[in-house]
């Protein structure tokens, strides 16, 4: 992810460039000569977006001293890619060199005749939590198993539907075996996740050991003494932090000022076009230390937890998002949110207050203009149409935004991985063979 | 605490029922002509002391504690309140979707026609009414017993002349006979499910119990200044006391120092829906020869052709706000729990699409731990669980009539004998929140493409069959077989196409006064 200031003032002429990459609004050209997202394989998204902050007025609730009206206007270049983040940099460094020299010289300190990759690394930020759906699942098997499924659909249409299911896969695995089409083999999981994943495993194992020591090396008076002693320890952090999110949660101004009409109909103009949509949104952190360090903390939780606790198919409840992270900004003044999530807006945010609302309080809580909540928890983004108007009135268009499946939602990519799977298993049962036809 | 409602003399009747006992009715679209006429029709209309005296009235709650014979109700377009006068910063206080109407330049730059399917065939632009050119102010529904709509019409559209013209009259179709099944014109029965509003405010909404699948839904989430789902209220115009001198209109509930001009309100949607009776049975039969289409028709819905009977038979555990009619029980007393891979009932059913009878979370009640572990998404249960989100947030009163011919057998047009005139239906749906209802009911379950995690097909009956996105089609129906494979119908042709739609505000007797007042341009 790539953030660099706009020369102020030309954000217009950028823009107008930026639009110029679009087959309709907010919708890329899989190959327009700027940037040809579709000769990049291992892409899965990408967006140009014009970070432009119409919400730092609202800081002024909080006393004059914490305005931050020279916030520069950025642009953002973010793509969610399959393996290292740097390496696709430096392929759109060597593919679209000219195309992003193009875009970037709209940026402060962009030297035309620099190196590129060097200036885009020294403006790359790292975010500090990324939640992925589908953890080791690439662009190029997405593709395979979408054109599997359909011929596997219409070998199937062609075969009378009453056969013996058992007879059905066979012919059905011969067709494909003959007719095609190829799959590209699974990578294995690189050897990298599997120390990650290993040395969760110690670390959580540690952990139980440590926290059953007491009981299992002392005498029961000593581990009751030890553990009360650790209690008192964790007790008063705790106290104290109640203290502060109290008297933040219940004194913080809350800005309910509805979206304008002119920015609704800018992100509606971009939206449901495809049955994926993206969503950025950017705010401030209220100032002072207590909401940057809760944020700090949680969000490095979100990146420790969330591959392990929900490394496949769902955030929590969530099944529509294929990608999302957080950033800070501006030494950590402000944060970015960026998502790509199937069906729409309404949607989304439906899922969200219905079935995470916890969740959002947790990551989102501490922004200037959150419904107030409670006990970190509760609250927020229970007050649904309150929730919304912040949730949209945060929301910025994307200039551009690319998608490298148009047309499949995660459900679908879930499915046509399920079906390739039925394919190439060895033995299945009867009512497995049964279920695996139904989904073709 | 949920609030009772008490104050049925300032809730239009509509609310309280569809008027079934009363056969003819006719809906009419009006512009106003002369604002001062105009409002002082409404202040006869509401009886105000000094109004002149008309001999009918705008039919409350109240008064359905007797029969009526006839029934005038009344609803506004945001254009119909501007041109009466209401303040633009009043107007702009209520919903974004109401304000901007369901067609135009803004609703399609914004894609709420793109989202709600209004493209293609469907588009505003071949729409009969609704644009803005065609668009209404008012909308004034009459209904009357058998033969006695069309002197119960003449009269109101004789006083309706000094204050308006009359740009559509929407006439209904007779409706059933008294002891006879109400159709629409595929012949379906007609009006089935609906919630039920919990006046008495006896349920607390978000507790445990929504665990379960539940019909009786909070006040609010069809009436203004009542608390919805959520224990919220929905966003609507408060105004300041200045604004209101005389003090007309009721204190909100949440807000006392603010008057509330939504309070005993509500939005309803109107779309004409025309309906290819023949081109649907033909279809059908063709593709169903053995019974003549009617298990693929009954499939599509989800019902039975006759009596209206869900294909899944009704579960023997009680659902909170279905019954205690004994038919109810029958008709209403299930979910799809039962039909988990949908042999009984196919996944894309309308029935299924419009009012999928999901709980706050699936599984229901099984426990602290249970619930924990789901409620964090630890536990799931394959991959169709928990796709579609929880049905109490996105319910709709419906109080549609049918118009054209209603078959009683559909075997005269069976075979391509078209009856030479065109039918439909005029849907008419009521709800406090048109986006996360109505708007979100046809987005994201009828024309959704990818409903439930089906893939290339929208509703059976009210797909636009465009295909989405790009080249992809929408146009199949599956229903899944024991032995494996799906039966896959594709190439379904359109069979409901939009002629007409708006957005309206259906105020209390209250707010009526209350705009009767307004001096504001005109």
């Amino acid at each position: 992810m790539v953030v660099a200031p706009i020369v102020p003032g030309r954000e217009i002429e950028l823009r107008d460039l930026l639009l110029t990459m679009n087959r309709r609004p907010g919708t890329a050209e899989p190959n327009n000569p700027l940037v040809p997202f579709g000769t990049f394989d291992t892409l899965h998204f990408a967006r140009f977006v014009i970070l432009n902050d119409s919400t730092l007025d609202d800081l002024k609730a909080f006393g004059p001293e914490t305005e931050f009206s020279d916030a520069p206007i950025y642009l953002a270049f973010l793509g969610d890619c399959d393996g290292p983040a740097d390496e696709l940099l430096a392929d759109f460094a060597n593919r679209a060199a000219e195309g992003l020299r193009k875009i970037f010289a709209f940026c402060e300190g962009f030297d035309p005749n620099g190196d590129l990759l060097e200036w885009m690394r020294s403006r790359s930020v790292k975010p500090s939590a990324t939640y992925v759906n589908w953890i080791g699942r690439t662009v190029r098997q997405i593709r395979e198993e979408a054109v599997l499924h359909e011929a596997l659909s219409k070998y199937l249409a062609a075969l009378p539907i009453n056969g013996p299911p058992r007879d059905l896969r066979r012919e059905l695995i011969r067709a494909v075996h003959d007719k095609g089409p190829q799959l590209t083999p699974e990578a294995p999981t690189p050897f990298s996740w599997q120390i990650r994943r290993l040395l969760y495993v110690l670390a959580a194992a540690l952990a139980i050991y440590l926290a059953l020591l007491p009981i299992l090396k002392l005498s029961i008076g000593m581990a009751l003494f030890v553990y009360g002693v650790f209690l008192i320890f964790l007790a008063t952090p705790l106290a104290i932090f109640l203290v502060h999110l109290r008297r933040h949660e219940t004194t913080d101004p809350v800005i309910l000022t509805p979206p304008s009409d002119a920015h609704l109909r800018a992100l509606g103009a971009l939206q449901d076009h495809d049955v994926t949509n993206q969503y950025t949104a950017l705010g401030s952190f209220k100032p002072g230390v207590f909401s940057r360090w809760t944020t700090t903390i949680i969000w490095w939780l979100v990146n420790l937890a969330t591959p392990v606790l929900y490394p496949r198919g769902h955030l929590a409840r969530i099944k529509t998002i294929h990608f999302a992270r957080w950033v800070f900004l501006d030494g950590k003044r402000r944060g970015l949110f960026a998502s790509n999530y199937d069906g729409s807006s309404e949607a989304y945010m439906d899922d969200f207050v219905n079935k995470v609302s916890f969740g959002l309080n947790l990551t989102f809580g501490q922004g200037v203009g959150y419904p107030r909540t409670h006990f970190l928890l509760w609250g927020g983004a229970q007050r649904e149409q309150e929730f919304k108007n912040v949730q949209r009135r945060h929301a910025l268009p994307a200039e551009v935004w690319y998608k490298a499946y148009p047309g499949l939602t995660l459900v679908d990519i879930a499915r046509n991985a399920r079906i390739r799977q039925g394919l190439e298993r060895s033995t299945m049962t009867e009512t497995e063979i049964r279920q695996w036809l139904s989904e073709i | 605490m949920v609030e009772t409602v008490t104050e049925y003399e300032d809730i239009q009747g509509l609310l309280y029922a569809g008027y079934g006992s009363l056969e003819e009715a006719s809906f009419l679209l009006l512009r106003v002509t002369n604002a001062a006429e105009a409002k002082a029709w409404f202040a006869g209309l509401v009886e105000e002391p000094g109004a002149e005296k008309l001999s009918y009235h705008v039919t409350h709650a109240g008064h359905l504690d007797s029969h009526q014979e006839q029934v005038l109700q009344l609803a506004f377009t945001a254009r119909g309140l501007r041109n009466l006068g209401l303040l633009e910063d009043v107007l702009g206080s209520f919903s974004r979707e109401f304000y901007l109407g369901i067609a135009g330049a803004e609703a399609e730059v914004e894609g709420r026609s793109r989202r709600l399917g209004d493209i293609g065939n469907n588009a505003p632009s071949n729409w009969e009414w609704g644009t803005p050119t065609e668009m209404p102010d008012i909308l004034v529904m009459l209904y009357a017993e058998a033969g006695g709509l069309a002197a119960f019409q003449q009269m109101v559209t004789a006083d309706l002349a000094l204050g308006f013209e009359i740009i559509r009259i929407l006439a209904t179709a007779k409706a059933a006979e008294p002891g006879e099944t109400r159709r629409e014109p595929f012949g379906f029965v007609d009006g089935i499910s609906q919630p039920q509003i919990d006046w008495d405010g006896t349920r607390e909404p978000g507790t445990s119990d929504d665990l379960d699948y539940g019909n009786l839904i909070a006040a609010g989430e069809f009436l203004l200044g009542y608390q919805n789902e959520y224990g919220l209220y929905t966003q609507r115009p408060l105004l300041e006391p200045s604004q209101d001198p005389e003090n007309i209109l009721a204190p909100a509930a949440e807000s006392p120092g603010q008057r509330d001009l939504g309070r005993n309100g509500t939005y309803l949607v109107l779309r004409q829906l025309e309906q290819d009776v023949s081109g649907f049975w033909n279809f059908v039969s063709e593709k169903s020869p053995e019974d003549n289409g009617t298990s693929l028709a009954q499939a599509m819905l989800g019902r039975n052709l006759t009596t209206g009977d869900p294909l899944i038979t009704a579960s023997r555990a009680e659902i909170r706000g279905v019954g205690p009619d004994a038919g109810d029980i029958r008709q209403n007393g299930f979910t799809y729990e039962s039909d988990p891979e949908g042999l009984t009932c196919p996944f894309g059913a309308h029935i299924r699409r419009a009012n999928p009878r999901t709980a706050d979370m699936p599984g229901g009640r099984q426990g602290v731990i249970s619930f924990l572990l789901r409620a964090l998404g630890l536990k799931q249960d394959g991959p169709r669980d928990d796709l579609i989100s929880s049905s109490r947030f996105h319910r709709l009163i419906r109080r549609g009539r049918p118009y054209g011919v209603v078959i009683d057998h559909r075997e005269s047009v069976v075979h391509g004998e078209s009856p030479g005139i065109t039918s439909g239906i005029y849907f008419i749906a009521l709800n406090a929140n048109i986006s996360r209802q109505f708007e979100f009911v046809q987005n994201a379950w009828i024309v959704n493409a990818k409903f439930n995690g089906m893939d290339g097909e929208t509703d059976p009956l009210l797909g636009n069959r465009v295909p989405f996105p790009a080249e992809n089609p929408t146009d199949a129906f599956c229903l899944p077989q024991p032995s494996g494979p799906n039966r896959r119908i594709a190439g379904l042709p359109q069979f409901i196409t939009v002629r007409g739609a708006a957005y309206f505000f259906l105020p209390s007797l209250r707010a009526i006064r209350f705009i009767a007042r307004q001096n504001g341009k005109g």
